[in-house]
């Protein structure tokens, strides 16, 4: 099976820019990134049935005319369970950002604890 | 037989349904909860006798011809994992509702632990179950779905950013595993597991390569491997203690299962041997010297667990029967040791307030019992004889040095290494928490939340269920005798393919 150049090239851009997205500070962008993400997983998915064909009936239109029909099954199945989980994802940044204030992503609180104890080390040293 | 497949994952389902439309009724959801899983282990304990006399059961759903419809195949391995799992959720569910009972005039929790203990139940068996690798990419949702709900359950502001870092990895592996499914039909134009294992090995080197590459990326983030792992000591300890017991115990070992069964079917030919055994290496050690360096009790076996996955990539990457069989022993025995400690961990909790290792001193004076259910999985984990730890290392530690390659002598060497390792870090926990005058417990933090800490005493479901599991891993020692039959028959079957693919496939099929 073989994708198309148009399609190679929007899915390069997607992954790109979702995964571009996904690194970013602010919680919107990285839940912007995981849709970005999953828009051109699913493309892939529905890409990899290759070129488009006539609706898979059997008995109406001849099998060698038809579109593979089980890419389109699981991009269906994927697109449900992506966007069940963008409306998970939104509901915890919201609660996240009532409880904190704010959206950025923070540091790791034992990175922190670590670099304090270094820091305190050092200066225990130097007297 | 056959009708029995399913089973394991529409009981759970369907009672999930339920047990949410009864939420009010928290005997019943709590007695329904405990009925479902005790069914479901039975059925496993069928399914594994079956599989193991007279090969794999397998269900073609909705009658398609193989390979277009979705499979459920119970295996040796995969029937053995079930039940193994499915029991130790019970033991757990068992600890939750004891915990439950005991705080009953504490703020009452929210009706969805229960529904989503069972649809994370479903996820877990259908991970086990399924033979189609988009089935598994929606197993692994279902599992992964629940398992979001339960962690990010009453959330404060402290526990917001740990489930947080968790939702955002684990969505963004399993897009990369949707992504990997579509790399995988784009190839070879199927997703059955069975057919795939004969198709993938028509394909050039380098794309089988990248696909096998890819496979260990997306379930090393899943299953926690160096240098994947940066997420599970962050958000692991932030759960109430049952969430992270059933979490440390099943979630990780469905990624390694995952991981195994694509290696073996998918790549029989250690394909990525040396890359695993690397990994391997790397996931041990640094597991095991991050143990170390924490002060926090969870945190510490967090980092354990890490360091044990390695052992499981390790006996995977040998690519041999007798390091498969190692890694299923291994498998077992961690599934029960780690929820154990897990389990013993909240109980500490309850006791000295805190998980901070700083400020618990004494326990073995103020609460012996708590100390021999945290010293039993401890020398287990370690690996000291008579422990099922012990039974599985050894299998491991003699398929390494039966390899007799350069670096599989390195590996061994560093497993060893990693077993005096933790046990170092564990008699840190020994030395620092158990022995001395006992300190006085940390008051309750934060007063409002279903949990008591710092006088919770723990009512006798609680420490039942904790002795059940830590009894589990002296029970798999004596047993090892069959438990090793069992596993290295499984070994064989994941080595050979062969009926594997004929049970799904029909012999005509199979045949390469």
């Amino acid at each position: 099976m073989s994708i198309d150049l148009v399609t190679t090239v929007l899915l390069g851009v997607l992954y790109a820019t979702g995964f571009y997205l996904l690194m970013q500070r602010s919680l919107m962008q990285v839940i912007l990134g995981f849709l970005v993400v999953g828009h051109a997983a699913n493309l892939f998915l529905q890409a990899a049935g290759g070129p488009p064909g006539a609706p898979p009936f059997v008995g109406v239109v001849p099998q060698e005319d038809m579109a593979d029909p089980l890419p389109q099954a699981l991009a269906l199945t994927a697109i449900v369970i992506t966007f069940g989980l963008t409306t998970f994802l939104l509901a915890l940044a919201y609660r996240a950002w009532v409880l904190l204030g704010h959206d950025e992503v923070q540091d790791d609180l034992e990175d922190r604890r670590v670099r304090r104890a270094e820091i305190a080390a050092e200066r225990e040293e130097a007297g | 037989m056959s009708a029995l497949v399913p089973l394991p994952v529409l009981l759970p389902l369907l009672a999930a349904a339920f047990s949410l439309a009864v939420g009010h009724f928290a005997t019943v959801q709590r007695v329904l909860n405990l009925l479902v899983l005790s069914g479901i282990v039975v059925v496993a304990a069928l399914l594994l006798a079956r599989a193991d006399g007279s090969g794999p059961v397998v269900l073609q759903l909705g009658g398609y011809a193989p390979p277009f419809g979705i499979t459920l195949v119970a295996d040796r391995l995969s029937a053995l994992l079930l039940l193994v799992s499915i029991s130790v959720m019970l033991a757990v569910l068992v600890f939750a509702i004891g915990q439950r009972i005991t705080d009953q005039g504490r703020a009452s929790t929210s009706t969805a632990f229960h529904p989503m203990y069972l649809v994370l139940s479903a996820g877990v068996s259908l991970a086990y179950l399924t033979g189609d690798l988009f089935n598994l990419f929606v197993a692994f949702e279902v599992m992964l779905s629940a398992s979001y709900v339960l962690i990010a359950r009453r959330t404060n502001a402290e526990r917001v950013r740990p489930s947080m870092t968790y939702v955002i990895v684990s969505l963004t592996s399993s897009l990369l595993f949707l992504t990997m499914v579509a790399v995988v039909y784009t190839a070879t134009g199927t997703v059955n597991l069975a057919d795939l294992a004969g198709r993938i090995a028509l394909l050039p080197d380098g794309a089988r390569a990248g696909l096998a590459l890819l496979m260990a990326v997306v379930f090393g983030i899943k299953s926690a491997v160096v240098p994947l792992h940066f997420w599970l000591p962050d958000s692991y300890p932030t759960a109430p203690a049952p969430v992270t017991a059933v979490f440390a115990a099943l979630l990780t070992k469905v990624a390694v299962y995952a991981l195994i069964r694509t290696q073996t079917l998918l790549f029989g030919d250690a394909t990525s041997g040396t890359f695993l055994l690397v990994v391997a290496l790397l996931t041990m050690l640094v597991g095991a010297l991050g143990a170390i360096a924490q002060n926090d009790l969870n945190r510490l076996l967090s980092f354990l667990l890490v360091s044990h996955i390695g052992y499981m990539v390790f006996g995977l990457g040998l690519f041999t029967e007798i390091g498969l069989s190692g890694v299923i022993l291994y498998v077992v025995h961690h599934i029960a040791v780690q929820g154990a400690l897990f389990l013993v961990g909240g109980l500490v909790i309850r006791h000295a307030g805190t998980p901070s290792l700083r400020h618990m001193r004494g326990l073995a004076r103020s609460y012996p019992l708590v100390a021999v259910l945290f010293a039993i999985p401890a020398l287990n984990l370690a690996g000291i004889p008579p422990f099922s730890g012990f039974v599985a290392k050894v299998v491991l530690l003699r398929a390494g040095a039966e390899a007799a390659t350069p670096l599989a002598y390195v590996v061994t060497a560093a497993a060893v290494a990693t077993s005096f390792l933790t046990l170092f870090a564990l008699s840190k926990v020994w030395v620092g928490s158990f022995w001395g005058e006992p300190a006085p417990a940390v008051p309750d933090v934060d007063p409002t939340d279903d949990v008591t800490v710092g006088t919770g005493e723990s009512s006798r479901p609680m420490l039942a269920a904790t002795g059940g599991l830590v009894l589990a891993g002296l029970v798999f020692a004596a047993l090892a005798g069959p438990l090793s039959g069992v596993s290295e028959r499984a070994a064989h079957d994941l080595l050979d393919q062969g009926p594997y693919r004929a049970a799904v496939l029909g012999e005509a099929r199979a045949a390469p």
